[in-house]
Parts: C-alpha cells; structure tokens; sequence
C-alpha cells in the first residue's frame, strides 16, 4: 500500500534502474533487473501466432542455463507492426527479431543471449544492416512514428505495475491530486486542444468543463473501449499494453470534474485486454493508487470494468450508458447531453481509451507540449490501424496532419504483389473512402470530414484494385443493418432499403433510378436518425458515389463489375486455345457445370456455374479466365 | 418556473424553460405531427415525424423531447423538414400491412393514415422486404405484428405505468419488434388483459378479440332470450365513438340504441354494483367487527385481480371474495330474473358491454357461473358496441332517451360513479357510514377519495370508527400500495382499479387518439360526466336502491348470507408467472 | 426444464453457481448484463428458465430479460457447439477473402451461420472484428486464434478437431 509521495517515488526509482538497460546500452545492470530483457509481444495478433510458447520455450532455455538472474524474458503489449508477428525485442542491444517462431528460439537463445551474435535472418527490417545502434531507427514503420498514446506499449510488462510507475506512470495523477485544483486540470485539458479520439472529435476539456460545472454530488467517468469499427484495434492494444495509462488518466478525469466512480466498457471480444485490466486495477488498487483519499489528499476514485455483449451501436454514447444501466443499448436524443445527465441520470464524461492515454503525458509535458504538435484544428498524434491490402499490417501513432500517401507508403510499406492503390477507408461504418487523388492530404479531423470521411476510432483500411467499391458500400451496409439497434425508422428501415438497393446493383438488376433512390434515403437518414450512428450510416455510400460513380454506372448500366467480385456478374470461361483438356477443373467443380472430354472441347455451363472460382484456382494451364 | 426567449418559424415567443419544441410551437398554433410521442406515457423521440430544425444543430432535432433553451431558433416546416418527414413516414410504410380496409382501425381514425395524409403522402417510393409474422389472438387481446409501427407505446403503458412488463423491444435493426419472451402468445405471460396497450396503439397492431358475431347470433336466434347489461363508464364514453364531446352522458340514448339492435331486455349494470356494495359493505363490516383479514381489497377490476393472483398470490385473503358488478348481476339475471319471469335459464344470453377488455377473460374464468351456466355469456367492449351501433346505421347523436328495463330499472348514482377512481370506495362508504351510524347522511360526497392522483390516502371517520382507506388507479400505483401493504401499513379498506383513472379509462373505451391525449386529460373529461350522473340520480346510496332491497327480500335473503355466497361471491388463486 | 436431467448432479451445480452468481450481483446497479454473461458461462446458453430466474431474482420484467438478450450478439438462447467457430468479418477480413473461409465453413459442416451441427459438436457464427486486422483473415475457434487463412486450411482445421 502506498501511503505517500515518497513511497511511490522509490518504486519509481529502484524500478526505473532495474529497467534502464532498456533505453542506455551503457546502463549498469542492477542485481533485480538483470543484464538483458528479452521483451515478447503477448498482444491479441502475436498471442494468436504462439507467441506464448515463444515465452514458454525462452524461460525453459533460461532456466536450464541458470541465467534466470541475468536474463529476464518480459511479456508486453502490442509493438504495432502486427504483420510481422510474433515480434521480440532484444536490450539492451536494441534488436528486434520479426515473425519468429518458436522453434527459432534456440537460435536466438544460443547466438543471440549467449554469444552475442545477431540472428540476422530473424532481423526486422534491413536483414543485411551492419552496426545496429537502435532497432526502431532500422526500420521505417517505426521509424517515422510518434509514440505518445502507444508510448508504453510493448515497452513495459503490462501487469506490472511498477514497470509503468518507472517510466513515470501515476505521476501525472501525483501532479494533479497533490498541486492542482480541479479546474487548473480542465485548463490544461483545453489549453492543449486534446479532442476525442473516438468519433466526432469533441474538445475533451470542454466536454469534461461541462461535467464539472454540474452540482451535484455523484457523477461518473466512463470510458468507451467498446472499439467497434471493424478494422479498429488501437483501444484493445491500449487496454493489452498500457493499462495502467486508462486507470491513471480516469482517476485524473474524476479529479477534474468530480466524479468518484468510472466505468470502463469493454468488449468482450477482448478476452486479454479485459484480463490486463482487471489485473491492472487490482495491482492499483493495492497500491492505494485508486480507492479511498488517494495520496491522503482526500480523493476517492474506484473504477469498474463493464463487458459490452457485442453491440457496435453500443459505442455511442448515450447508447453505451444505457448498456451500463443493464437495458438494450439504444441511444436516446440529446439533450439532455450526458455532461448534464448521462449514466443513471447524472452528470457523465465518456472519452474513449485513446483521447485518456493521452491525458497523464499532457499533464506531464504541459498542454503547450502537445499543442505543438498536429495542425491548426487537430493537436497531438493519432493512432491508425492500417489494414487491408498493404504490406505492413498493424498499429501505427504519427501526428496529426502526416499525409494518406506518407501512411501507406512509407510507412505501410505500399500495396502487396505491385498492385495499384485505390482507396483507403477511414472512420469505419460511419467513414467514407479517400481515393488515390487524395493520397496528398494531410489527415486531421477537418480534412477527412472535407473528404466525405471522418477519423473515426482510426481504422484505415487500404484498397486496391481489386475491391469493388459497391460490394464495400454494400459490406458497410449490410454491417449498419445487422447493428442498427432499431429504435428509429430512418435507420431501422432507410438502411434496410439502401441495402436492398445496392445489393440488387452488386447482381446487375440496379437501375439509375435506384441510384437516385439511394442518395434520397442517404441524404435524409443523415438529417433525420435519432443518433450519430444512424445520421453517419450512409457515409460509405454517399462518399463511393462520390469518388467511385463510374463504378456503380458500370454496375447498373453496362452490367459489368470492373473489380471482378461481383459474383453475378463475373463469368468464368475457358479458353480453348490454351486448355489442355486435363479434367482437373471438371473434378473439381462442385457444382458439376464444366463439360468435356479429351475429345470435345470443354465448357463451362453458366446457369449451373456459382462462381467459386476453384476450377481457375486448379487450372494448372491457366486457361480458365474470369470475365468481369 | 423560469422563462425564455425563443423564435419558431419566426414568431417570436417567451415560453416556460420546462417547455418541449412540441408544446412551445403549440402556443403558436403549430401542431407538428407526433407518433410515437404520448403525453407523460412515451416520451422516447424515436418515430422521426416530428422533427424541427434547430439553428446551430448539425440533424434535424425531435420536437417532442427537445427542450427550449434561450435564444433557440426553431424552423418547423423547411424542405429539409417535410423531406424527411415524408420519407420517413414512406419508410415506416414500406414495412407496414397497409391492408387498410380490413384494419380495425379502419373505422376509428388511424394515426398512420391522417399522417399519411398530412404529409402528402402519395406514393411508396421505397418498397422492400416485410416482416410477416403470425398474429397473437387472446381471448381478450389481438396482436398483430404486421402492423406494428414500432412506435413503443404498448411497451411504455405496459411496462411503465402497468407495471406488467409482458411485452417489449426484441430483436435489433430490421429484425427488431415488439413481442413478448421466447415469442409466447400473450395468454402465457402474466399479462392480465387490461387493454392499455390497445388505448395507446396508433395502428391497427392491438385491439380487443371482437365478439360482435356471438351477439349477432344470439339476438337473430328466436330461442334466445337476450339481456344486456352496461357498465357505468360506458355511458360516458360511448358518444364519442361517434364524435361527441367527450365525457358527454348518453346513457339514454344508448338505452334506445340496444332496443333498436334487437335486444329482449336492457338493464344497468349500476344495479350490480349496488349489489355489490352490499355485499362488499357487508364483507368490510364483518371483518372490522370479526377481526378478519385487513385490508379488504376491491375486486371489482378483473386486471387487478389477475395481477395480484400473479404478483402477490400472499395476499389473495386481502381480496373482496366478491364477483365484479356484471358477473353478479349475471348470476343474478340467470336465476331470480329468470324465476320471477318464468324464462329457462339456459335461454337467457346474457351479454355485457363493458369498458374493458380484461372481462373478456373474467367472463371466461371457469369459476364464474351457477350451476355449470356461465354468468356473463359474452362480454363487448364499449368500442364494439358502437361499431355494432355504427354498423346498422343508426344515427347515434339524433337519438331520444329511454330508461332501463324493469325489473331493475334505473340504479343508484353510487353505482354510476364506480366507473372512475375512488368511486367504488365513495358508493362504499356511503352505504357503510349509514348502516354503521344507523341512520342517513347527508353529506355523502367524499372529495378525499376523489380525483387522479396516483394513490389516494384519506381516514374516515364513521361511529366510533377511523376508517383507513386508500385507493390506487393503474396497476403501477397499484404494486406501490401493495407493497406499502405488504411491509406493515395498515387500512381498512382498499380500492384498486387496474386502468389508470379506472374504468372510463379502460381497455375497451373508445380511442381517444394522441392528438387529444397529448393536450386533454380524458380520464378529466369522462370523470365529469360520471359525477354529473350521480348528481341527476334520484337514489345515491346504493342500500336505497329499491330493485336491490326487493331482491334482498324477495330472494338472496341478508347480504353475505348463505345465497349471496353461492351467487354473488368466488374465489381466487395463485398464478404461476410463465409456466414452470 | 428444457435440460434433460434435471434432478441430476450437473443441473443442480449449475443452478447452484447461477444462485451465486445473482447473489455476487445483486446490489450492484446495471447488473443484468454481468450476470447474463456470467450465467451463460455456465450454462452455455440462456435458457428460458435461466432467464426467468435472473428476471425474477432482479426484479426485471422477464420480457425486459429477453429484450435485452435478443439485443447483443453475444448472448444466444440456443445451445452452442462444443467448438464454437467463429469467422471474423471486419473490414480487413473482408477485404482479403473471410467470406470464402466462411463459405468453406458453410460448406464443409453443412450448417448455416448462426447454426449447430447435428452432433452438437460445432457452431458456426460469423462475428465483428475481433482487432487481429494483422492476422487477416482470421477464425477464432473457442479460444483459439487461427489467422492469415486460405479456405484450404479450413480442412485441416477442422479435421484436428474432428479427430479431438
């Protein structure tokens, strides 16, 4: 139990020796840290490609080497560059190895730990890089980042607390509680320009100034880690990496607005992020560091996690607290705002894991600090979770106003098998497409609504030729008709229908006046749905149309799918020319529809065909070609 | 209450703070359409019809649950606006069995239908899939799922002002409607048939299981010796149906209009609630002299009494073992009418046209007859009646007067009055102040007991007596006073009604649509007519009803005798709560 | 009771460990959901005497209880499989082919999404993006994470459980 300033400033201390080897080559070992930290990603991605046994078959090597003094195997966060899984960071040498398995551990073990010697084929990035003096600076998806939410993750053993109180966690909550009154932490809070990281975008200090200028006695801090938007996944590595940030900047957010009691609601989709959580408030509230007059400075802040049961409209606000409450999670109109009467009718604060793993650094570095950083409008850093098709899959933190093309390029590492980049999608179900035209423009808040777009929780999802922009626009719909809660026409019944509409356009049965039909639905489910969910539900639609109308023209007028995956409208032939009448494809067909045989040329009957596309797949002359 | 400035439409205004856009464009003369909006019912903003630009909001704006704020600039009818109110409502529509002409609602108004066509609603523009789902016919209660709105209502009267909870959202987005658990029939749930859902429905997706072609069949055969019977709240209602003031008395008029429908006799259920108040007077006296079960419980209301058999089964000795008013006045109807007139019971058809779709089922309950003949053989609400009356032709409003039949004639005002809250307990205490005090009051008209608060609290003082009384309208007030009940507080006598307002606000009264809820209290208006009647009735007591006292001598002997108890009273039992 | 033995030892336990989790949950506000998750854990589904149970013991409307269950995926009122597949739809999924690994899944068990095979023994369910957009496209199988998947080792997958 930490019963004072003084009792948390020598774990930080005794703690940040033991783990200085991580950040000075040069640092002296200390007897409980140890010479070398060999730090595994346990994250969701890694965890799914053994990293654990990776873990497991580290120690065993260890143990049976006797090296457990010297050696310590850490398991952390999400390093980000998923793609690469399972990663393995080596200090105080500063070497990452990518995708490695666990039987590469040996090797890694007996060159790397014992001897010294870098596996260079394991080696993240340049594999043939001679003196390496920083593993980040060697590879350029990390390179060009700017870790201020992330900056824990995969540096520190999440559950461990004395880990994060070493690289100066609950030093902001310190701040705050013993040298700050509630509102000098509002101010800092505004003066910094820090703005959701979960949607819309609100000032999260006016958001948090509302709350506190409410009298009364009982208010909440809730916290949205219910990540939603398919493709979004920074919160959950948050949650995984650096609990202890969420816990820390809640309690500061309590401070400011007073509230005593938060909520953080997680999907329960994340069994590991809800694991660390857990952990990490127990090991808090140990400490005394959450609980009852925290510091002795009077201040009681207790935190609470809450599962969502897989409801995405649940990541709106009002929706999230009726969910809290126990009811459907359907939204309700504001006014009156949450800040006024939120959970169980009184005044709430919701911001989601992102906008909160920035509070304590602003606290610490000063609002100006992170003013800096960002354009005029949107301050600070944003994490994206590039995917789709790009080479480098995973979590990336860069500042605001960092260019599409500087994403996806330099640091996405560009389009897989030298295919053309055609859009990215951002801000998911409630997002639009940017196409290649716009790959020049810096993001921020601003110029993605501009685009049609929004930020969203940060999902950026890349597209290549290969994606027909109308099965998305009708993927994202089929995702907001599943997820709508029902509660209002527009959305319950307007998505239903620009569903049916697109739908029949994916089979070759739209019509232009569908087209028309669909931006009258679209354009007044935006003006009319009971909640921000619903008014952005059309965006995937709306901005499609926008970039990509030649392709829904294609769709309904000239029948053609140009990406080639609409199902109904692709044709599989064979080329007679270069078949060789082998009878593979009519083997493996499921639906029986290719005739031939070594004498009469073979064919693939159309009304039968349902389109697999197997028998191009086991074509081994390649003469069964797909006519879009 | 603070003040504002606001600008609708650019009028300028100064409108109470508490106010909704709704209520403030209402002092200036705009109604916006509503929907699903009712009146401290369903407070939700989740139709989108009535939807308002505000100035500064990025969506358009739900003017029934929007409140004013200082210098808010409110425009009701921009393109923007109308766009998305017809396309909304177009929507609803192209989920919607529009099968009109076969619709109940055909004849009352339908909210989705004047929506339609104050809107301008000329054409579907966005057709697609439609839920189709089975219907759900009770004995009591229709539910039709395909033409449900989705507007909550029924959820809101059901579970918040009931407190029955039987029914609510399932589902989400497209799939979402409004059901009852694992899609059971009504039938299986505690759902006790009180037909407020039906009150607050805008469509066609609840009414009452009509029973008009039983009647129709019994009148048209010859064998037949057809009775009716109708129940105070009905005469205060029944205008309406045919666009009269409401709350106007008709009872004359409805008097001429059941003769002209062919039926043999027309009597007043008043007269059964008399009977009532005998016996349940007696009941009351017996146990404060006996040292009985207290509170005694009202069990006039058959919702009531379904609920408390499902919710507090602990506390079924607190019930009045006596029969509602028409269930007695059938028993009654089936053995000393039927003596006195020499007719064979088993041809008398007695039908009772009630406010109320819960005596639907009392009606059927297996408990409810005398020697193996139901009591009440059909039971209309006041609604089929009129369609009944609308449906041969008769012009209703320009009819004359004609007074009930002999022998029961014309009953007491305390009768009359047991058609809204607190008349019960008022028409009881009437007769028990007299009995008790052994001689006649003059001041006779309890104003403590009267009127729409939620539980009425008063102590009486009669002889020697301090009565503690309490009276509770809609089954929400209801469960509080039980409860109070069940932890210690203690009365003597207790009137529950299960509809809120009682019996003129039942499940079987005339629609009264959101339109005139949302600005009118009908309970207010209803009641009016009800105390007006008492007031122009001769005899108020029910002791001096001279029918009654000619049946006590002629035939049942004393109240709660031996006679009383085989006709006049029944008895209760516990209900499980979905099956076990 | 739906569950066939119900005077029987398992029955009884998982009645018992229902009690306990209401009690846990009692006087915390908002607590439906917890306990529905957490009685589903036991009983795998959420059966209609379960739920009239919790309604009854929290004082909720059983038709609330439903309404609330019928709202979030994650609850179901029907039994699952003992291998509980799940194929992830998120957008990055999507755009690198999960609907034909969920085609092949259709296939292969010959059930539909949201459907047990007649052995009990697996349930498909195509869910939300489980956030391992890195993995894409990936198939969660109970705990198991399966990622970077092509729909021929769908065969393979399932064959190591059908061998389990």
């Amino acid at each position: 139990m930490i019963k004072s300033i003084a009792d948390i400033s020598k774990i930080r201390e005794s703690k940040r020796a033991d783990m200085m080897i991580r950040v000075d080559k040069d640092a002296e070992p200390t007897k409980e840290g140890g010479r070398m930290h060999i730090m595994v990603c346990g994250g969701t991605g890694c965890t799914s490609s053994s990293s654990m046994k990776i873990i497991e078959n580290l120690e065993e090597l260890i143990r049976i080497n006797k090296m457990q003094d010297d050696v310590k195997v850490v398991k952390t966060g999400c390093f980000g560059l998923c793609a690469e899984g399972p990663i393995v960071m080596i200090y105080p040498d500063h070497i990452m190895y990518t995708t490695v398995q666990p039987e590469d551990v040996s090797e890694i073990f007996e060159s790397h730990v014992q001897k010294g010697e870098i596996v260079k084929r394991l080696l993240a990035g340049d594999k043939t890089a001679e003196e390496i003096t920083n593993a980040l600076d060697n590879v350029e998806f990390f390179s060009r980042q700017m870790r201020v939410a992330l900056r824990n993750c995969g540096a520190i053993n999440p559950e461990e607390i004395d880990e994060y109180i070493a690289r100066d966690g609950y030093l902001a909550l310190e701040k705050v509680i013993t040298e700050m009154e509630p509102e000098d932490v509002i101010d800092t809070i505004k003066a910094s320009q820090l703005r959701g990281r979960g949607g819309a975008g609100f000032p999260t200090g006016t958001k948090w100034s509302f709350a506190a200028a409410q009298q009364v006695a009982q208010k909440y801090v809730c916290c949205n880690a219910d990540e939603g938007d398919p493709g979004a996944f920074m919160d959950r590595s948050v949650l995984e990496g650096d609990p202890h940030s969420l816990i820390e900047a809640m309690a500061i957010a309590g401070y400011a607005i007073g509230a005593n009691q938060g909520y953080v609601y997680v999907r329960a989709e994340y069994p590991i992020a809800v694991e660390r959580l857990s952990i990490a408030i127990e090991q808090a509230k140990a400490y005394g560091l959450i609980g009852k007059d925290i510091f002795g400075k009077g201040f009681d802040f207790d935190l609470e996690i809450r599962l969502g049961a897989g409801a995405f409209v649940c990541g709106e606000e009002t929706a999230l607290m009726t969910s809290v409450e126990g009811k459907r999670g359907e939204p309700r109109p504001r006014p009156p705002f949450p800040a006024v009467k939120g959970l169980f009718g009184q005044p709430t604060i919701l911001n989601n894991v992102e906008t909160y793993a920035n509070v304590p650094v602003i606290i610490l570095k000063g609002a100006d600090w992170f003013a800096n950083i960002g354009t005029e409008k949107s301050k600070g850093t944003k994490v994206f979770a590039v995917g789709g098709k790009i080479n480098n899959t995973g979590l990336v933190e860069i500042p605001m106003g960092t260019t599409l093309r500087e994403i996806v390029y330099d640091i996405g590492g560009g389009i897989p098998n030298g295919k053309q980049f055609k859009a990215a999608q951002t801000g998911g179900p409630s997002g639009g497409c940017i196409p290649a035209s716009e790959l020049d423009t810096p993001i921020d808040y601003e110029s993605l609504i501009a685009l049609g777009s929004m930020m969203g929780s940060g999902g950026l999802i890349v597209m290549d030729e290969d994606t027909c922009m109308v099965d998305l626009a009708r993927f994202f719909l089929e995702f907001t008709v599943d997820e709508s809660c029902g509660k209002c026409p527009p959305c319950r019944i307007g998505t239903k229908r620009m569903l049916e509409i697109v739908t029949r356009i994916t089979e070759g049965k739209g019509t232009m006046e569908d087209l028309d039909k669909l931006e009258v639905l679209a354009k007044n489910i935006k003006a009319s749905a009971l909640c921000g969910l619903g008014q952005t539900a059309p965006n995937p639609v709306l901005s499609t149309m926008k970039y990509f109308r030649d392709e829904y023209i294609a769709h309904v007028v000239d029948k053609k799918c140009p990406a080639g995956v609409c199902k109904s409208m692709v044709k599989y032939i064979i080329d007679t020319d270069t078949c060789k009448r082998c009878s593979i494809c009519k083997k493996g067909c499921p639906t029986q529809c290719i005739s031939g045989d070594k004498n009469t040329p073979f064919s693939i009957d159309q009304d039968k065909c349902v389109k697999c596309g197997l028998c191009m797949e086991k074509c081994p002359f390649k003469a069964i070609l797909k006519n879009a | 209450m603070n003040k504002v400035h606001i600008t609708i439409d650019g009028i300028k205004l100064y409108v109470p703070e508490n106010y909704t856009i709704l209520e403030a464009a209402k002092e200036v003369n705009i109604t916006i359409p509503t929907l699903c909006f009712l009146k401290d019912v369903n407070e939700v903003g989740c139709c989108r019809m009535c939807v308002v630009e505000v100035k500064g909001a990025r969506a358009l704006q739900a003017a029934c649950v929007h409140p004013v704020s200082e210098g808010m600039e409110v425009f009701t009818h921009t393109p923007k606006v109308m766009e998305a109110r017809k396309v909304n409502l177009e929507l609803i529509l192209s989920n919607h069995n529009s099968m009109c002409q076969t619709c109940t609602r055909s004849w009352m108004d339908c909210e989705l239908q004047s929506l339609a066509n104050k809107l301008s609603v000329d054409n579907v523009r966005f057709e697609g899939e439609q839920k189709k789902q089975p219907l759900d016919i009770g004995v009591s209660i229709v539910r039709d799922p395909n033409k449900c709105i989705l507007c909550r209502r029924c959820v809101s009267a059901c579970k918040n002002i009931q407190t029955v909870g039987v029914i609510d959202c399932v589902n989400r987005g497209f799939e979402t409607k409004i059901a009852a658990p694992f899609n059971l029939s009504l039938a299986d749930t505690p759902c006790v048939n009180c037909g407020q859902c039906i009150n607050y429905c805008p469509v066609g997706a609840l009414h009452e299981k009509s029973d008009i072609d039983k009647v129709w069949e019994a009148i048209y055969d010859p064998d037949k010796h057809v009775v009716v019977q109708t129940a105070p709240a009905v005469r205060v209602a029944l205008g309406e149906d045919f666009e009269m003031p409401i709350g106007t008395p008709v009872t004359g008029k409805m008097v001429t209009a059941l003769r002209m429908l062919g039926f043999d006799k027309v009597f007043d259920t008043d007269t059964g609630a008399d009977l009532t108040i005998m016996e349940e007077g007696a009941e009351l006296i017996d146990r404060i002299r006996g040292g009985g079960t207290l509170p005694l419980i009202t069990s006039c209301s058959p919702g009531w009494i379904k609920f408390c058999e499902h919710n507090f089964p602990d506390m079924l000795d607190h019930l009045s073992s006596c029969k509602s008013p028409h269930q007695m006045f059938g028993a009654v109807l089936k053995t000393y009418y039927a003596q006195k007139e020499g007719i064979d019971p088993d041809k008398i058809f007695v039908v009772s046209v009630m406010p109320c779709t819960a005596k639907k089922f009392e009606a059927a309950r297996p408990e409810m007859n005398v020697d193996g003949r139901a009591d009440v053989d059909v039971v209309l609400t006041t609604r089929e009646l009129g369609k009944m009356i609308y449906d041969v032709g008769i012009d209703f409003p320009d009819l004359g007067d004609s007074d009930f039949d002999d022998p029961f004639g014309n009953a007491s005002g305390a009768g009359v009055i047991f058609g809204t809250t607190g008349g019960v307990m008022e028409a009881a205490l009437r007769t028990v102040a007299d009995i008790l005090n052994d001689s006649s009051a003059d001041n006779f008209e309890y104003e403590e007991v009267r009127g729409l608060e939620g539980i009425k609290i008063a102590t009486i003082e009669i002889a020697d007596l301090k009565v503690r009384a309490a009276v509770a309208h809609g089954l929400g007030n209801a469960r509080k006073l039980m409860d109070a009940i069940r932890s210690g507080e203690e009365f003597h006598f207790v009137e529950i009604m299960a509809c809120p307002g009682g019996c003129i606000n039942g499940g079987g009264q005339p629609l009264q649509l959101s339109d005139v809820r949302n600005w009118i209290d009908v309970r207010e208006e209803r009641a009016k007519g009800l105390y007006k009647e008492d007031r122009a009735t001769y005899i108020r007591k029910s002791h001096n009803n001279p029918a009654v006292k000619k049946l006590y001598k002629e035939f049942l002997g004393m109240a709660g005798g031996k006679k009383s108890h085989d006709l006049l009273h029944t008895h209760y039992h516990e209900r499980p709560n979905y099956e076990e | 009771m739906t569950d066939k033995c119900t005077g029987c030892a398992e029955s009884q336990e998982k009645a018992k460990e229902l009690q306990k989790i209401i009690a846990k949950y009692k006087d915390t506000r908002g607590a439906l959901i917890p306990v529905l998750h957490e009685a589903q854990e036991v009983y795998g589904y959420l059966p209609l005497e379960v739920q009239r149970e919790i309604a009854n013991q929290l004082d909720i409307p059983l038709a609330e209880v439903y309404g609330v269950v019928s709202f979030y995926t994650q609850f179901s009122i029907n039994p699952k499989g003992k291998y509980r597949i799940n194929v992830c739809m998120g957008t990055a999924c999507y755009v690198k082919g999960a609907n034909e690994i969920l085609d092949k899944f259709r296939t292969r068990l010959s059930v539909d999404v949201g459907e047990c095979t007649d052995d009990q023994k697996f349930s498909l369910d195509a869910c939300r993006c489980i956030g391992a957009c890195g993995l894409a496209p990936v198939v969660t199988i109970n705990d198991e994470v399966y990622g970077k998947l092509v729909p021929d080792d769908v065969d393979d997958i399932l064959d190591k459980y059908e061998e389990l």
